[in-house]
């Protein structure tokens, strides 16, 4: 790598080397296992005959997922609920405080300030993402070119967050303006004629909508990809009959295919929404949630687990899931009647 | 392999004049123009990222990374020092296998159980299944915030029933189990359901003459439904494994923080604090973060498109 390695650092690379085969082998030997066991229950549970195979088939095939749901999420959902009407404390009796912590969590001006946030967030990015997504659905339909196109603006669905966080922390990057910049949009904006630039992640509330265009960039591939196939499924015989009773250009595209495709768009709405709800590493990553850009996801972490402050970090998650609550409603209703369509 | 593979559904020729037609009204030098200036706004961060890690520690600090055009200077050493670094508490390649020693098991172990129960509730058919899968549905929205701190204190103490103890305490700190374990727990909710989509879908007949041949539901599971659902499963595991890799939450939660387990992602996010203004370091980690998903996920792109398509699209 065009660089001098000196002894320390070999010995160094060594040890982490071989501490790395010894980790991986062991991740190894654990999928084995795990696999193996399951061949065997197999085995075993195949030869069963009478009375119990049905249920013990049951069991096996369904059983795991069960378990693991019910201990992963169920459980966990009511006893958040509990922890969310006692104290601060993490030791087993913290006090029973009844509503105390939601009161707080509404009147304490910088929990509110963190619930308008997220507020702004739910509304703006899913709309945005969606908006953008249709709009190139749409227009790269008739693109040469296309799928690289379309593979460059899908892109950023494989970045993670925090990798994403880090890309457009640089391009936000503030450097005085009389140095040469370094970050992109104050290179842009200088050269625009703005002449001095403010520190962007530091203005507030500039900032929160500059963190929203991260999550815009990931999820605007998703929206496109998601929305390009419902508009090409919308039945030609509806778009021929709109045709012929004289509907075209932006009238037949805004009365007849957005209707169409309604169902989708909504999915689509919903789920960016639900991932909004709960972004969390990207305002972790960028800001730490400084700068009045806090979020309640990121808030919830930092009571649960960096002030140790349970109760509220359990009331702020129980806070977010009445804010999904409607769209889980909604999501179930949908499927339902897609279901019986079937 | 190209997200257009999957959208040539059909465009017989009276749907395709009728497409024209609206195309036109969005046709124009404008929307051409408009699309080409998009991407290249979606595209210029991710190329900045990977120019300055390329660039020399002096000349990231002193310059835009688009001046490489008129001064290029290209370097691997960043990658160097990121990977194997000064000391350990730099390097950050303990962490990479760290991300792969959490994303494999937890991908398919993830799998292995979400397969099993689609084909239970889709073709064990019993009393209550239909409720099961629509729990299991809804369980997906269910922010993963409600389940961490209860979980943890699960992991750390056990379960108790006032003062009789029903579960024990595991002592999982340290080790990548509860990671997995977590991952799994939170993967199953939409696992299940993109493959029982897919599963329930499978020809009937041929399950039953499977049956009448004498197989249990263990072999037709093995030798029928397995092999006839690899692309739902192939699409899911991407969706898996991009989830698990580019995660922070769970594995901040779970793996303590400890470097024997933080994966990259972690690290990453401590390094933007350590780091602060060497950038050509942190571009240069990020960027081999970035690029593991990036290959898994060009190369099965086409799976992976389909399985988005699978939870969301009416045909």
């Amino acid at each position: 790598m065009g660089v001098s390695v000196s002894a320390a650092h070999a010995l160094m690379t060594a040890s982490t080397f071989s501490d790395s085969v010894s980790k991986l082998s062991q991740v190894i030997s654990a999928v084995v296992v795990f696999f193996a066991v399951l061949l065997l229950i197999f085995f075993f549970a195949g030869r069963a005959t009478g009375r119990f195979q049905r249920p013990l088939t049951i069991a096996i095939f369904v059983g795991p997922a069960i378990a693991l749901l019910i201990v992963g999420l169920v459980i966990p959902s009511f006893r958040t609920f509990y922890l969310s009407l006692h104290g601060a404390s993490a030791a087993r009796n913290a006090p029973y405080v009844g509503f105390r912590n939601f009161r707080f969590a509404f009147t304490d001006p910088a929990t509110q300030s963190v619930l308008l946030n997220t507020l702004a967030w739910i509304i703006v990015a899913p709309l945005v993402a969606t908006g953008l997504g249709l709009t190139i659905a749409i227009v790269v339909d008739r693109m040469k070119r296309q799928s690289l196109v379309k593979s460059l603006i899908f892109m950023p669905m494989a970045i993670s967050f925090v990798g994403a966080s880090i890309i457009w922390k640089y391009v936000y990057d503030y450097k005085q303006s009389s140095q040469p910049q370094d970050g992109l949009l104050s290179q842009v904006v200088i050269v625009l004629g703005w002449k001095h630039p403010p520190n962007w992640l530091l203005t507030h509330p500039l900032n929160n909508f500059l963190l929203m265009v991260i999550l815009v960039w990931i999820e605007v591939g998703f929206a496109m990809v998601v929305l390009s196939a419902a508009i090409k499924a919308v039945p030609d015989e509806i778009i021929e009959a709109a045709r012929v009773d004289g509907a075209h250009g932006f009238g037949l595209f805004s009365k007849i295919q957005i209707p169409m495709i309604r169902a989708t768009l909504v999915v689509v709405l919903t789920t960016i929404m639900i991932a909004t709800l709960k972004i969390f590493d990207i305002v972790q990553t960028s800001t730490g949630g400084n700068f009045g850009t806090n979020v309640l996801a990121n808030d919830m972490y930092t009571n649960a687990f960096v002030t140790n402050n349970i109760g509220l970090g359990a009331a702020l998650a129980l806070i977010l899931f009445v804010g999904v609550l409607p769209l889980v409603g909604y999501n179930v209703l949908q499927l339902k009647k897609e279901r019986s369509n079937r | 392999m190209s997200v257009e593979a999957v959208d040539t559904k059909r465009v017989p020729s009276t749907g395709a004049a009728a497409a024209k037609d609206i195309r036109t009204a969005f046709s124009s030098k404008w929307a051409s123009i408009f699309i080409i200036a998009f991407t290249v706004v979606w595209t210029v961060p991710t190329v900045g990222l990977l120019v300055t890690s390329l660039r020399p520690a002096k000349y990231v600090a002193n310059s835009g990374w688009w001046t490489v055009v008129e001064h290029p200077h290209f370097t691997l050493s960043n990658y160097n020092t990121v990977l194997f670094g000064k000391g350990a508490t730099t390097a950050i390649f303990p962490y990479i296998i760290n991300s792969i020693a959490i994303t494999i098991p937890a991908t398919l172990i993830t799998l292995a159980i979400a397969t099993m129960a689609a084909y239970g509730l889709a073709w064990l058919r019993f009393k209550g299944s239909d409720t099961v899968f629509f729990i299991i549905f809804a369980l997906q929205v269910v922010p993963l915030q409600m389940s961490l701190i209860p979980l943890l204190r699960f992991y750390n103490f056990g379960a108790h029933i006032g003062k009789v103890p029903i579960f024990p305490a595991l002592h999982l700190g340290g080790k990548y189990y509860p990671v997995w374990i977590s991952h799994t727990m939170f993967g199953l909710p939409l696992a299940v359901f993109l493959l029982h989509n897919f599963i329930s879908q499978l020809p009937e007949d041929m399950m039953e003459a499977a049956r009448v041949d004498g197989a249990n539901h263990f072999r037709i599971f093995r030798t029928i439904v397995l092999p006839l659902s690899t692309p739902a499963i192939a699409a899911f595991a991407i969706f898996q494994f991009l989830w698990v890799w580019n995660d922070l939450l769970v594995a901040l939660t779970f793996a303590g923080g400890t470097p024997k387990v933080l994966p990259l992602t972690g690290r990453l996010e401590q390094l933007v604090g350590q780091y602060g203004a060497n950038w050509q370091l942190l571009t240069a980690g990020a960027f081999i973060a970035l690029i593991i998903p990036l290959i898994v996920f060009f190369s099965l792109q086409r799976y992976f498109v389909r399985g988005l398509l699978a939870g969301s699209v009416k045909g």
